[in-house]
């Protein structure tokens, strides 16, 4: 990706974000400044700067031709920016919020995905969808879902979410930069946390598809992604009072799949766990587990683990906690590995 | 409970809204309660003859075309063909209101408009023949594909519109939807954004009568699906959907209201689907033959060729002469629709992404396996392709 050097080049001459929400902003920023064709629009983007401020300014600095304040309607809102893309404009869209994104699911599956491969290739649409999704934020129904299976089952789409600032930066540039649709998934809870913070040095921007191990270690594997990748660090931290010494691997991309890192750590570990918020029926996890099985059968030690969300739609906020992974639950599975691997 | 007001204190008074305004005067974006007409009324004398005439042309190799590709269907070259017989004066109009800068958006059922446009009648049949999605580049021709899901692609012509705007670009997208597709939610949002953008576009309604089998009166409790404009604060407009010469007159306003930043109108043309809704639907079921028989009499060839019959403008020569180029048509297109399409199952796997994903590479490796078996098996090497 050509993107990678002058990112770099980018950063190192400004301050560097310190939030994932403000890295966010950054790259939307770059992107508007660096191609003109880059159009963001969405419900309250402009004036307000969306209710989360990642669109702060932008309407200011480029116009509101460039960064629209639309009507309230999801469905119209990625129709007309599939418009907009088989004209020739890279339109970013800003769906609010996880469950606000259902309207525009027809758009989304019969057309965003869909173009390329209906036209044999001759009209792509290099749309972001940007969609803040996820718990933790004490919101109220339908302000904590988390959808990425629905969009994962969807060929035609790019599915990416980063869990730290510098792929909040580097992922959203090469997500505006691609050629093919990609559902931008953003950890609203990472948003403004410090646990958001690369526990690396800051790293040039890597294609979409790519996963990264966020901590080496040799007795089992935490795959997670998103929200769940600071749980799983603390998780890692945790358990070497008991002896672990757990690798973490940081997806960041679920579509495209980075099989070859995910096989190359659990070959090494002999035992994986998948950490999600989303529902473990029909989620995300199996899908992962199943690959992993199929690829590392002979390397493993253990069954391979799921640790998700419950089965249950989103509980109100007060009940949450119960129901998001946390710490303990991570561990209490890294314990049941040892466990199956002796009986 | 009774609200007792304290001696001596100001009485309560319920204000009014500050400032409440309404936002247009919705007067001039009604329609006119009839169907606007010029074929055999005072306003045919004022049409160009020679816009008629060709009008009449294109009419005569729609008409041709939808008995042909019907045709097509029962010899099982076609999958299914939504034949727009009785509709063709819509189909022509809205192809040829359009500057070849312009860009058509047209649903299933359009594929006539997309060949009166100009596109190769074969191109133009590959969805429904099912070897392709989209036969064509839409960019290449400025038609976007052929829509299936309903009134989905309304927005997407509100976006180009748009776009185009925002480029400076002096471009007009025309959208088709039928009746049917006037109670879909993106039906409304695509109007609603065009309306507040003041996007460059032309919606056609093209009310056949029936969705499938409801009828009208089951979709839509509104006094015309014209009317349903004002909502959204734009012009609605009612035309004889049969009488050629007027949809090309409304529709030629309304994409000069839009090129000249008017912004967009709904147009409702009034016409009737005389097949059914494809060749796999019995119409007998819904509707009876009485009716059909009525719009019959309100052929949009027909019109057509009384009123230049009538005026002298074209004889038993002219008529010949259409209908030999209708057959000529349709006899090209039998030809090469008969033609088994060469198909390379690989390339099943070549336009989902960019590039490929590894996944999608060891499926295509996968295929490639299959289909190497079954060429041994059957003793060919070509490829796997043209079976």
């Amino acid at each position: 990706m050509t993107t990678a050097a002058a990112t770099a080049g980018e950063r190192t001459a400004k301050a560097k974000p310190a939030t994932m929400a403000q890295a966010l902003g950054r790259a939307l920023r770059d992107s508007m400044a660096q191609d003109p064709s880059v159009h963001v629009l969405g419900e309250d983007v402009g004036t307000l700067g969306g209710v989360f401020r990642i669109t702060d300014g932008l309407a200011k600095e480029f116009g509101e031709d460039r960064c629209t304040d639309t009507p309230l309607a999801e469905a119209g809102i990625l129709g007309a920016a599939v418009g907009m893309a088989m004209y020739g404009l890279r339109p970013v869209v800003e769906m609010q919020f996880d469950a606000f994104a259902y309207p525009a699911f027809e758009q989304l599956i019969s057309h965003v995905a869909k173009m390329r491969n209906r036209t044999a290739g001759a009209m792509p649409l290099p749309i972001t969808v940007r969609v803040p999704y996820g718990g933790g934020i004490g919101g109220v129904e339908h302000h904590s879902d988390s959808s990425e299976a629905y969009y994962m089952a969807t060929p035609g789409l790019h599915v990416v979410t980063p869990a730290t600032v510098d792929d909040a930066y580097g992922l959203l540039r090469a997500s505006i930069a691609s050629d093919d649709p990609v559902v931008f998934l953003e950890p609203k809870r990472l948003y403004w946390s410090k646990a958001a913070w690369s526990p690396h040095a800051p790293a040039p921007v890597e294609p979409i598809g790519r996963a990264v191990v966020r901590r080496p270690g040799r007795s089992a594997t935490l795959i997670t992604y998103g929200p769940s990748l600071p749980v799983c660090m603390e998780a890692a931290q945790a358990a070497v009072e008991e002896g672990w010494d757990l690798e973490v691997v940081d997806l960041r991309s679920l579509v495209p799949f980075d099989d070859e890192t995910v096989a190359a750590s659990v070959r090494r570990t002999g035992r994986a766990v998948v950490v999600h918020e989303s529902t473990g029926f029909g989620g995300p996890g199996g899908e992962i587990a199943a690959r992993i099985t199929e690829r590392c059968f002979h390397h493993l030690e253990a069954p391979v683990l799921r640790v998700a969300g419950f089965d249950i739609p989103y509980p109100p906020p007060m009940q949450e906690r119960h129901h998001l992974p946390g710490v303990d639950r991570v561990l209490d599975a890294v314990a049941r590995l040892q466990w199956e691997a002796e009986h | 409970m009774t609200v007792q007001e304290l001696p001596g204190a100001a009485a309560y008074r319920p204000t009014p809204p500050p400032a409440w305004k309404p936002l247009t005067d919705p007067a001039p974006l009604l329609p006119d309660p009839e169907p606007y007409r010029v074929l055999g009324t005072d306003a045919a004398a004022d049409a160009d003859p020679e816009l008629l005439l060709r009008l009449y042309a294109e009419l005569v190799r729609g008409r041709r075309y939808n008995t042909q590709a019907t045709a097509l269907t029962k010899q099982g070259r076609l999958a299914v063909y939504p034949s727009s017989t009785g509709q063709e004066a819509c189909e022509i109009a809205a192809a040829l209101v359009l500057e070849e800068r312009d860009w058509l958006f047209p649903s299933y059922r359009d594929t006539l408009a997309a060949v009166a446009r100009g596109l190769d009648p074969v191109e133009a049949l590959t969805l429904l023949r099912g070897d392709r999605h989209t036969g064509y580049d839409p960019r290449e021709h400025r038609i976007a594909p052929l829509c299936t899901p309903l009134a989905t692609q309304l927005p997407h012509a509100v976006g180009l519109a748009h776009a185009a705007r925002l480029k400076g670009d002096d471009v007009v997208a025309l959208a088709m939807v039928g009746d049917g597709g006037t109670s879909e939610g993106d039906f409304h949002e695509a109007l609603n954004f065009a309306a507040v953008w003041k996007a460059p576009v032309v919606f056609l309604v093209q009310n056949n009568g029936f969705a499938i089998s409801v009828p009208l009166a089951k979709q839509t409790a509104a006094p015309s699906l014209a009317h349903k404009a004002v909502g959204y604060g734009m012009p609605g407009r009612l035309v004889d959907g049969n009488d050629a010469a007027a949809v090309h007159q409304v529709l030629s306003e309304a994409v000069e209201r839009a090129r000249s930043g008017g912004g967009p109108t709904l147009v409702e043309a009034i016409t009737y689907r005389m097949d059914a809704h494809t060749n796999a639907d019995d119409a007998t079921r819904y509707r009876g033959d009485s009716e059909v028989e009525a719009w019959r009499a309100h052929d949009p060839v027909q019109l057509m060729e009384r009123e230049l019959t009538g005026r002298g403008l074209l004889g038993a020569d002219g008529i010949e002469e259409a209908r030999t180029a209708a057959e000529r048509m349709a006899a090209g297109l039998r030809e090469r629709m008969n033609a088994d399409p060469v198909l390379d199952p690989m390339d099943l796997f070549t336009h989902v992404y960019a590039e490929q994903t590894t996944q999608l590479r060891e499926q295509a490796a996968r295929l490639r396996v299959e289909l190497d078996a079954e060429n041994e098996q059957h003793g060919t090497d070509d490829g796997g392709a043209g079976r």
